[in-house]
């Protein structure tokens, strides 16, 4: 898979993306793997203390009140209620997707969540039980996590999960290809992915835990958002380090420098390590102040969770009865 | 940075105009202040001499406000120079009686305590700070009052170990120390000037600034908690007529000045042919230099916290900005977006990031350097922010388009005003740096280290930060050159000012 080192690549056209975008936007045309390796190569390096002490500062935010009750229930509608375990079972599935539906059985009010993520295997599952819900589901797929698979077998990974009736699908980067510097390889595989999708929405997993360094995860970001992504995604969840606030800093500052320079919006998803709902409002703070308040809708930032559910719920009913119930209060689904 | 191939910025208004339809809409932050309760003001505060809150001998006082909303705050005493000559009286007992026969060690002693009660009362501290200085709590709690204790916890670790200092085998501490402090970090300046003298051995006379004396008061009861022998710090709150008496009193071994040129300048004609030691931190006009190799989105923030941190009431703020002009519309289209994200207003909300300005002269003085920048031919950029109706207030504010020659690229306006200004090469950038009266403080940001050493080598400047700016830290040494002052506060070289080192 080294087309672009050879022969000119085909672009993913607007069209193809789930968004809908101005007349004027554009990708800019990538021809060669050198032309891409410019366009990385000269994006601004990233200050790891200057963005470690922006995001610790943003951290510092406080919402209160009509503002925290309004954040509490954007944070819920943004939830990729994620089970991905080789014991999930389509038991599993079906509660969570009934979680999924209506997170809190007492309070109709609260907003469903955005999508329920599962492996392939269970797309079909989730798909009869979510029926005509507004509630997606997402697939990860591409031989997650570790995207040590052939290119074909990952085709097949993502075709299946399509097949299967996913709206979303998350696939992971060649982590190694990356930091071995064949972009050309990591960008092909991305564009593949995309054109099998269609108008499918497409994650692509940085995994920011192994690429280790804000310049990886900004050149990443860039990379993945040229090659025709929708969302990017911090983590898989399966390393030891998953999303970090400047993480999300900086791969936020990405998409609004983006979306400046070619009129595409491309969403951020935040997975892994997030459970208290006080994480999740820093990560609102940090998606206000850097891209902007339009992206604070589930098409432009997403939380891949399980735990941080209940605890927003929690949050929230405090928020409205002036004190805490017992966690038993809720599903633990 | 955007790829050499983006299209151009027309793209970007469709997009925010699409966007703007999203269902969820703009999140708005509800108030969020912290309690003014947490703090108690008496209703007038004397001078605190010899270990006791005592009248003034001319019983005259004055009003301090809150910035904020103009609201009287407490009255304070009108120290005169009667009241400063017992003070200095004091001080000298003390110096004589107590403090010069205890060993370092015991002093250190002291000097933890004062540390750890600052931690202790920080909440009301930081609160206090907000109240008098119009500053934003955010700042007052996460900066003033934590650095406040640093300095002391640092200088305590020094108290007695001064012979390893490297000013002899045996450095002495000077006598007594006359320190006038400004009003921009009041509780800190504070700190900066008695945490070294204190562990050097001296015994200190204090004025704080006529518009911020509270929390100076605030820490007179903290000394008499922490039960500091009486007269070993005298705190005497007046107007321009108490710093005179002070810095004219030959019972005074040293003078220790923060605040304007103006008055530094004065002050070192009268202590002139005096046998008084003098150290001066005096005004700036920083230079915060962007090459086109910075790290971009953390180069922004360094420039806001530059010039916009305590409303640029800082001397060493980064209130000239030089970038390369190659990058110069990029850097200008950014700064002003992030300008106009600032949250102004109430300095008590915990979502402040740019409070009150310190006083009504202050602010006329701001109005008429930022009218003369546009009057100059400057190009202005105000924050489009609602000004609450009471207080004192300035939108944050750039100028871009401006020359050497103007006054806003040579006056220290020490406001929330920043000058663009543009250079082509590293030797331009160092010639404009340094062509200022002032050397107080510079910047440099580039991802080349060896072009940051390059620059940095030839800046005149006390501080230069690399890839930062307005960072402190109680062991690194911090003062200017030229008509920025003389003298060094914080780390070993701060215990130069307070020690006989000829």
């Amino acid at each position: 898979m080294s087309r672009v080192s050879t022969a000119p690549l085909r672009l993913v056209t607007r069209d193809d993306r789930a968004v809908q975008l101005p007349s004027n936007s554009s990708l800019p045309s990538i021809e060669s793997e050198a032309q891409l390796r410019g366009l990385l190569g000269a994006l601004s390096g990233v200050d790891a203390v200057g963005a470690e002490a922006r995001a610790a500062k943003l951290a510092t935010r406080s919402l209160k009140k009509s503002t925290k009750l309004a954040a509490l229930d954007l944070a819920i509608s943004m939830v990729d209620l994620t089970t991905l375990e080789g014991a999930d079972t389509p038991g599993r599935v079906t509660s969570l997707c009934a979680k999924a539906l209506h997170p809190d059985a007492n309070a109709p009010e609260v907003p469903s969540v955005a999508a329920v993520c599962v492996y392939p295997d269970l797309v079909a599952h989730a798909r009869t039980v979510l029926g005509a819900s507004t509630v997606k589901v997402a697939a990860v797929a591409t031989a997650f996590p570790s995207g040590r698979a052939s290119m074909a077998v990952k085709v097949l990974d993502v075709k299946e999960a399509l097949d299967a009736g996913a709206d979303e699908i998350d696939m992971v980067i060649d982590r190694g290809a990356f930091l071995a510097g064949r972009y050309g390889q990591v960008f092909d595989e991305v564009v593949a992915i995309k054109e099998l999708c269609g108008a499918t929405h497409l994650k692509v997993i940085l995994e920011v835990g192994e690429l280790k360094t804000y310049d990886n995860v900004r050149r990443a970001s860039w990379l993945a958002m040229l090659a025709g992504a929708d969302f990017i995604k911090t983590s898989t969840g399966k390393v030891g380090v998953s999303a970090t606030l400047p993480t999300a800093l900086v791969m936020l500052e990405s998409v609004r420098d983006f979306a400046e320079a070619t009129g595409l919006r491309v969403g951020v998803k935040v997975a892994g390590g997030i459970r208290s709902a006080k994480d999740a409002l820093r990560y609102l703070v940090v998606v206000n102040e850097t891209a902007g308040s339009s992206w604070l809708t589930p098409d432009g930032f997403r939380f891949g969770a399980s735990s941080l559910l209940n605890d927003l719920l929690m949050q929230r009913l405090k928020q409205h009865r002036g004190a805490y119930v017992r966690p038993d209060e809720f599903s633990g689904d | 940075m955007a790829p050499t191939s983006a299209p151009t910025s027309s793209a970007a208004t469709d997009v925010s105009d699409d966007l703007t339809q999203s269902r969820l809409g703009a999140m708005t932050y509800d108030p969020a202040p912290e309690s003014a309760a947490i703090v108690t003001f008496r209703d007038a505060y004397g001078l605190f001499i010899d270990g006791r809150f005592t009248d003034p001998s001319s019983h005259d006082s004055f009003a301090t406000i809150n910035p904020a909303t103009e609201t009287v705050l407490a009255r304070v005493a009108l120290a005169s120079a009667s009241d400063v000559d017992v003070a200095v009286k004091a001080a000298r007992r003390a110096y004589e009686t107590t403090w010069s026969k205890l060993s370092g060690a015991q002093r250190a002693k002291y000097l933890y305590r004062i540390a750890r009660l600052i931690q202790e009362r920080s909440r009301e501290l930081a609160v206090a700070e907000t109240l008098d200085n119009g500053k934003p709590i955010r700042e007052s709690r996460d900066v003033d009052v934590p650095l406040a204790a640093a300095h002391f916890f640092y200088y305590a670790g020094w108290a007695d170990k001064l012979e390893f200092a490297g000013y002899g085998a045996k450095p002495t501490a000077l006598g007594v120390a006359g320190q006038i402090i400004p009003w921009n970090f009041p509780l800190l300046m504070a700190a900066w000037k008695l945490a070294p003298a204190l562990a050097a051995g001296n015994t200190c006379v204090l004025k704080p600034a006529e518009t911020t004396p509270l929390t100076a008061l605030l820490l007179a009861e903290i000394l008499q908690q922490a039960d500091l022998p009486p007269g070993v710090v005298n705190i005497i709150t007046g107007d321009g007529t108490t710093g005179s008496a002070l810095v004219d009193h030959p019972g005074v071994d040293k003078i220790a000045f923060t605040g304007s040129t103006e008055v530094g300048r004065l002050i070192q004609e009268r202590v002139a042919a005096s046998h008084k030691g003098l150290t001066l931190e005096l005004g700036g006009k920083g230079a915060n230099i962007v090459f086109e190799d910075a790290p971009v989105d953390e180069m922004i923030e360094g420039i806001i916290d530059g010039i916009f941190f305590n409303q640029g009431h800082v001397c060493c703020a980064g209130s000239r900005l030089l970038v390369q002009e190659s990058i110069a519309d990029d850097v200008l289209r950014r700064l002003v977006r992030r300008v106009d994200q600032l949250r102004v207003g109430d300095p008590l909300d915990k979502n402040t990031d740019v409070g009150a300005i310190n006083s009504a002269a202050q602010l006329a003085r701001i109005n008429e350097l930022a009218a003369y920048g546009e009057h100059e031919g400057a190009t202005r950029y105000t924050s489009t922010c609602v000004l609450p109706d009471k207080g004192y207030w300035f939108a944050p504010t750039v100028f871009a388009d401006v020359a050497q020659s103007h006054r806003i690229a040579r006056e220290e306006i020490f406001g929330p005003v920043l000058s663009v200004l543009t250079f082509r090469t590293p030797d331009e950038a160092v010639a404009k740096a340094n062509n200022t009266k002032y050397g107080l403080a510079c910047g440099v940001w580039s991802e080349k280290g060896s072009r940051t050493l390059w620059v940095a080598q030839r800046l005149r400047a006390g501080v230069i930060w690399a890839n930062t700016y307005n960072r402190f830290d109680p062991t690194s040494p911090f003062g200017g050159v030229r008509e920025s002052g003389f003298g060094r506060e914080g780390g070993r070289h701060g215990l130069e000012a307070y020690l006989d080192v000829h």
